[in-house]
């Protein structure tokens, strides 16, 4: 049996060796041209004077394209219409591509784009939420509110209250493998494009609609992205497209990826967010009302702000039941880059500020935050309960809630009552390192929130020599998915893996995908592939069936034989058979999630198919004198249902957390006050390095399958896990709060800048 | 110019290079081997390391910056050489797939180029030997778990064979690669107009980062007398030779100020250490590098030449103001001597991240007490001035007092008399102003054996 066992990434000996290509690395045809950009220098203005003539006249340029130039739409954004591959007159941030060059290397045209003499009438750009909010300047108009219960009511009458805000920085992907893209014009005008994306038919899409084809006219493929993280959901769009185009300008094939500061001035980041809350509640911290406004900065065009948003309210509740909560929600325009998708996708930013709100319940009561949390848990959900601390803020009733049980096993395996003791002691011992332990959870919600977007294409062929080729929609960035998928195949084939190949992520082969995001990848695809294999099997079962004279029933597959019966055949010989037959090998499948309903205006449904869960406890360091700070010790307790592939599942939660933690920690975004982001390059933006890493580390995963019928009642992992790293962030909070005085109203990321701060903001401290 | 170097175990030869061509764009768009990456063709991602190997050492660079004129002599071994000539896979490739140390891949064969050089070379503090490499999906567990897992392993064969290779390898002189100190002062006078580049850990960034056209450039790494260590006569110091690398300084550092060990080894990385020199980061005036307040705390004196004119001067004297060094046209440093003993020299250093960041503040405390009382005091700054830059102030406050927490509390204004620090991406003023003092707190708790280092607190 293939599901389940802990096999390793398809490509891993071709990423030792070197050997993997990702766009960069295919060899292309000779006469293949390069891109860049010529981007804004001002965040805000009208250009008034365009000065190509210097690009044009430099070394080994071949065109030069600004918008006037471009054939159909000039446009790249996902849905709103409102993103320009080139700028038309306007700029709306710095780094934003007015023009594009076409040279013979990538360093002719690097250089050529810095030669552009541009004026602008610069105007005051809006950069702050203050500043938007000012300026009215909102996507959909104005903010938008859900409410459930009476929460102004629930709130004057509750015995107690907490009230405060925190500010929630923004991340940049940082994938390794920077954007890049290929196209290649075939004979009749066709357009083949090779992409670094996470959206294949997006970019099949926008680039259909920029050259004015029918998208049958356009092919995009990807192989494997060197990560995306969301950062390649909409983001590729634009050097997709831009290659397209200037591809049908030349006739030549045409490249372009970014220089690392290119791609980290031009594309979208996280959204940055600001939470406040008025918290109401009893003696012994239950939660009583929840009233929360997030601030967000969704930058100059709306992309997915929007879902993002929806998703941060979505989980405003985290683990918790809220009787009355109300969520405003600012999704505001600003001058910068238009922020996008990112692992997690808003639910992050929710979950801190509904965990912040636990934590400062718990130092306003003197209590301990965990028995604060288990106190707002949801209750166990059980077939037939009538429980009304089963149901979420949206209306949707739990069936499957498993973290009252995961942070008990979590709280004792890893001895959090006796380090608790532990860190007080040595907090009391010491007044220049203080020490600090939080256990968080996370209940993550899967399912696009975009209903439509809940389905999935396979196609397999079986060879007459029994050789497997497999297609789905989803595409590879490293978490995988290829691989759980084949294993998927294999398992219902009864074949080993050696007999599946995999194969590139293709719009001539599987269309209409939906973008490998929200975590589906293997829930959407693994059953659209066991579909395409189940069809591919009764059609062999039949056959056999007749040919040996046996009920279908007794055709078994499995170790890479058919038993029909008393007769035993390889599964090449099964297939050669069926071949001779005239009986077709070849098969699509197709999957759509079931039970979904949502409704985002009025913010009620049932938006998630299941839940994923996970606790982490973490315990931190920190200096008091400089803020510098150190995570010690993490464990953490994952629910991946049953697991397809334990390895890479654990992969997935390791680098999840880490990638967390360093949102919340080391990872800055700085602009200045022009507006142009002074940190694009990994010498000013920092991600955790190998010594970030917790110096313990474990990881265990929750060996409970999924409540509802998932692809072997496994659980989507690429997203969930993230919000472990919250744990990071309220065990250094908690470090600060040994300091003494208030609660210590951190603020994320925790660099040790931000970390002094609370430092010294500890009234009864004075070092 | 024409060069001659190993490339995987061949001889290559090139004739007529463009010497501001890095290794990474000949490797990937001359000769087609594309499984070293560009990650941020800055030097600090290490998705480009490659193994560079000399006579004697085999070391991690970054191919991004490494510029084709730094290859000739020596042997350059890439991803694609790291396997056996048969296509066998080297132990760390082998573990890296058990212990599923590769996601997305793309930063793996740095990895494995990384991994693959500390495991010849005996390394067993993976972190640090991985410090240059990042790594976005794996959170580093299973690279770490890897890596550990191969330390025992043999070193195959044709890992072992560089570095006999490279000393056989004939690669005769070069005009813009003096082979000494007295043809590179012969030749700098010669062209006062060219850029020195000791290892391109920050030149190679003006070409990739600010496209600059470098149309002289005299490269330092054939310059033997350059790159040695070695004790004056009096035996109290020793004089460091301005090419020598960052991680050489680190050896010597380990064996005679540990302090100033600890802060180099979070100079940048592995791979930034092997190709950085003391004379560079001395030389570029940067006011964030982190060795000039180390040699100012020290007492270090600079010996510049030009041609067969030398002087010296105390390493504080150097920098004159932001970007204005004291060095005459065609003068270059030739040497640095520094104490063999500072007993109570220490360095701070504050950055976001703790491994492979640039400093905000860097504080180096070197105070001599006596009998409870302070004889003398050199405190020196990187990250608060457009220079590095003595407390004078507080030093002089210092001086003469009794050394604990009362006079500290008496002294702390006087750091805003020394410093007013600019707020940049890096940290506010405010925050730099305010820990100068917390540095010298911990400083006093280090002397007294009080302080626990962060990263040596366990849970």
């Amino acid at each position: 049996m293939s599901t389940g066992q802990p096999l390793p990434h398809d490509s891993a000996q071709l990423h030792v060796t070197g050997q993997a290509r990702y766009v960069d690395d295919i060899p292309v045809p000779a006469g293949t041209l390069h891109l860049a950009f010529g981007l804004s220098t001002v965040a805000r203005g009208a250009i008034t004077a365009l000065d190509l003539g210097p690009v044009r006249a430099a070394p080994d340029v071949v065109a030069v394209l600004c918008a006037a130039d471009l054939p159909h739409a000039n446009d790249v954004s996902p849905a709103a219409h409102d993103e320009p591959l080139l700028a038309t007159g306007r700029v709306h941030y710095v780094g934003q591509p007015i023009f594009l060059v076409v040279a013979r290397s990538h360093r002719a045209a690097q250089r050529a784009a810095r030669l552009a003499q541009i004026s602008y009438a610069p105007e005051t750009p809006l950069l702050s939420i203050e500043e938007a909010m000012a300026a009215n300047s909102y996507f959909e108009g104005g903010p938008i509110t859900w409410a459930m219960g009476d929460v102004d009511t629930a709130l004057a009458q509750a015995p107690h209250h907490v009230s405060g805000q925190i500010e929630i920085g923004g991340q940049e992907h940082f994938y390794l493998e920077g954007q890049a893209a290929l196209a290649l014009p075939n004979d009749d005008g066709a357009c083949h494009v090779i992409s670094s994306t996470q959206h294949p038919t997006e970019v099949q899409h926008k680039v259909a609609e920029a050259l004015g084809l029918p998208m049958h006219m356009v092919r995009v493929e990807t192989r494997r992205m060197g990560g995306a993280f969301g950062g390649k959901e909409s983001q590729g769009n634009a050097l997709a497209v831009a290659c397209a185009v200037a591809a049908r300008a030349t006739g030549q094939p045409c490249k372009m990826r970014y220089d690392r500061d290119d791609d980290m001035m031009i594309t979208g980041k996280r959204h940055d967010f600001r939470i406040s809350y008025r918290a109401g509640f009893d003696g012994q911290g239950r939660l009583l009302a929840v009233d929360f406004t997030h601030y967000t900065r969704g930058g100059w065009a709306q992309d997915l702000t929007l879902p993002v948003a929806d998703r941060a309210m979505l989980h405003a509740d985290n683990a918790y039941f809220i009787p009355n909560m109300r969520i405003e929600s600012h999704r505001l325009r600003t001058n910068t880059q238009s922020a996008t998708a990112f692992r997690g996708f808003g639910g992050p930013q929710g979950v801190l500020g509904i965990e912040r709100v636990i934590d400062h319940i718990a130092h306003h009561l003197g209590q301990d935050p965990l028995q604060i949390r288990q106190r707002n848990f949801y209750d166990m959900a059980s077939k037939g309960s009538n429980s009304p601390r089963i149901r979420t803020h949206y209306g949707m009733e739990l069936r499957d809630f498993a973290l009252p049980e995961m942070a008990s096993q979590l709280a004792e395996t890893a001895q959090y009552a006796t380090r608790r003791a532990a860190v007080a002691a040595w907090n009391r011992d010491n007044a220049l390192i203080k020490r600090g332990l939080a256990l968080t959870p996370v209940k993550f919600g899967i399912s696009f929130t975009l209903t439509h977007l809940n389905q999935a294409g396979a196609l397999v062929h079986i060879y007459q020599d029994g050789s497997v080729h497999l297609n789905h929609g989803g595409t590879e960035m490293g978490q995988g998915l290829n691989q759980k998928v084949a294993q998927v195949a294999a398992h219902a084939l009864g074949v080993g893996l050696g007999a599946i190949r995999i194969t590139a992520t293709d719009t001539d082969k599987v269309p209409n995908t939906s973008a490998t995001a929200a975590s589906s990848g293997s829930d959407l695809n693994g059953m659209a592939v066991a579909q395409a294999c189940a069809t591919l099997r009764q059609r062999l079962s039949a056959h056999l069936a007749a040919r040996f004279g046996v009920a279908e029933s007794e055709i078994r597959f499995g170790d890479g034989q058919v038993q029909a019966g008393q007769t035993t055949l390889s599964f090449a010989e099964a297939a050669a058979s069926a071949y001779m037959a005239r009986i077709s090998l070849s098969a699509t499948g197709f999957y759509k999630t079931p039970d979904i309903t949502w409704n985002r205006q009025t913010g009620r449904g049932q938006p998630f198919f299941y839940f994923a869960h996970g606790v982490a406890l973490t315990e931190a360091a920190i200096d008091v004198l400089t803020g510098e700070t150190r995570l010690l010790r993490t464990d953490i307790l994952h629910d991946a249902g049953n697991s397809l592939n334990p390895a890479l599942d654990i992969g997935q939660v390791e680098g999840a957390f880490v990638q967390g933690a360093g949102w919340l920690t080391m990872e800055e975004l700085v602009w200045d006050a022009t507006g142009r982001l002074r940190t694009h390059a990994p010498s000013t933006y920092k991600i955790p390095a190998a010594s970030d890493t917790p110096a313990q580390f474990n990881v265990v995963l929750w060996p409970q399958p999924n409540g509802v019928e998932t692809i072997h009642r496994s659980k989507a992992v690429g997203e969930p896990p993230f919000m472990l790293g919250i744990s990071a962030f309220l065990a250094i909070s908690d470090a600060i709060a040994a300091c003494g005085g208030a609660y210590p109203a951190l603020d994320a990321p925790a660099t040790p800048e931000t970390i002094r701060n609370a430092v010294k903001a500890q009234a009864t401290h004075g070092v | 110019m024409d060069i001659t170097f190993l490339l995987n175990g061949e001889s290559v030869e090139l004739r007529g290079i463009n010497p501001m061509m890095t290794a990474l764009d000949w490797l990937r768009e001359t000769r087609r081997l594309t499984g070293t990456k560009e990650g941020c063709n800055e030097g600090d991602c290490g998705a480009c390391t490659v193994m560079l190997s000399c006579a004697t050492t085999s070391q991690a660079v970054n191919a991004c910056i490494l510029l084709l004129p730094q290859l000739h002599g020596r042997a350059l071994r890439t991803v694609e050489g790291i396997s056996g000539p048969n296509g066998q896979l080297h132990p760390v490739q082998e573990a890296m797939i058990t212990h599923h140390g590769s996601q997305c891949g793309f930063c793996t064969p740095g990895f494995v180029a990384s991994m693959a050089v500390a495991h010849m070379n005996g390394e067993t503090d993976h972190a640090t030997a991985l410090a240059g490499n990042l790594c976005r999906c794996t959170g580093y567990a299973p690279i770490l778990r890897a890596a550990r897992a191969s330390q025992d392993q043999p070193v195959p064969s044709w890992m072992k064979a560089d570095q006999q290779a490279a000393a056989a390898l004939p690669s005769p002189p070069v005009t813009w690669l003096p082979e000494s100190s007295d043809a590179l002062a012969a030749l700098y006078l010669q062209h006062p107009d060219a850029t020195l580049v000791g290892g391109a850990t920050d030149v190679g960034l003006w070409i990739t980062k600010q496209m600059r056209d470098l149309p002289k450039m005299i490269f330092l790494h054939r310059a033997r007398d350059l790159h040695t260590i070695t004790p004056t006569d009096d035996g109290t110091s020793l004089r460091i030779g301005a090419g020598v690398s960052m991680a050489q300084m680190l050896q010597m550092a380990t064996q005679h100020h540990p302090s100033y060990a600890d802060l180099i080894r979070r100079y940048g990385s592995a791979q930034v250490r092997a190709s950085a020199t003391l004379g560079g980061n001395i030389a570029n005036g940067s006011p964030i590098g982190d060795n000039p307040p180390a040699l100012i705390a020290m007492g270090a004196t600079l010996h510049l030449r030009r041609s067969d004119a030398r002087r010296t001067l105390p390493a504080e004297a150097f920098f004159l103001d932001y970007g204005k060094q004291d060095r005459q046209p065609a003068e270059f440093i030739e040497a640095i001597t520094l104490p063999r003993h500072a007993p109570n020299l220490r360095c701070y250093k504050l950055s976001k991240r703790f491994d492979q960041d640039i400093s905000a503040v860097c504080g180096c405390f070197n105070l001599h007490i006596e009998g409870g009382i302070v004889g003398a005091a050199r405190i020196a700054f990187g990250g608060m001035a457009g220079i590095p830059k003595r407390a004078h102030h507080v030093e002089q406050e210092l001086l003469g007092q009794p050394w604990d927490l009362t006079t500290l509390a008496k002294v702390q204004h006087a750091w805003a008399d020394d410093f007013t620090p600019l707020s940049d991406m890096r940290a506010s003023a405010a925050y730099r102003l305010d820990t100068t003092h917390g540095l010298l707190l911990r400083y006093f708790h280090d002397l007294a054996g009080h302080a626990t280092p962060l990263h040596e607190v366990t849970p």
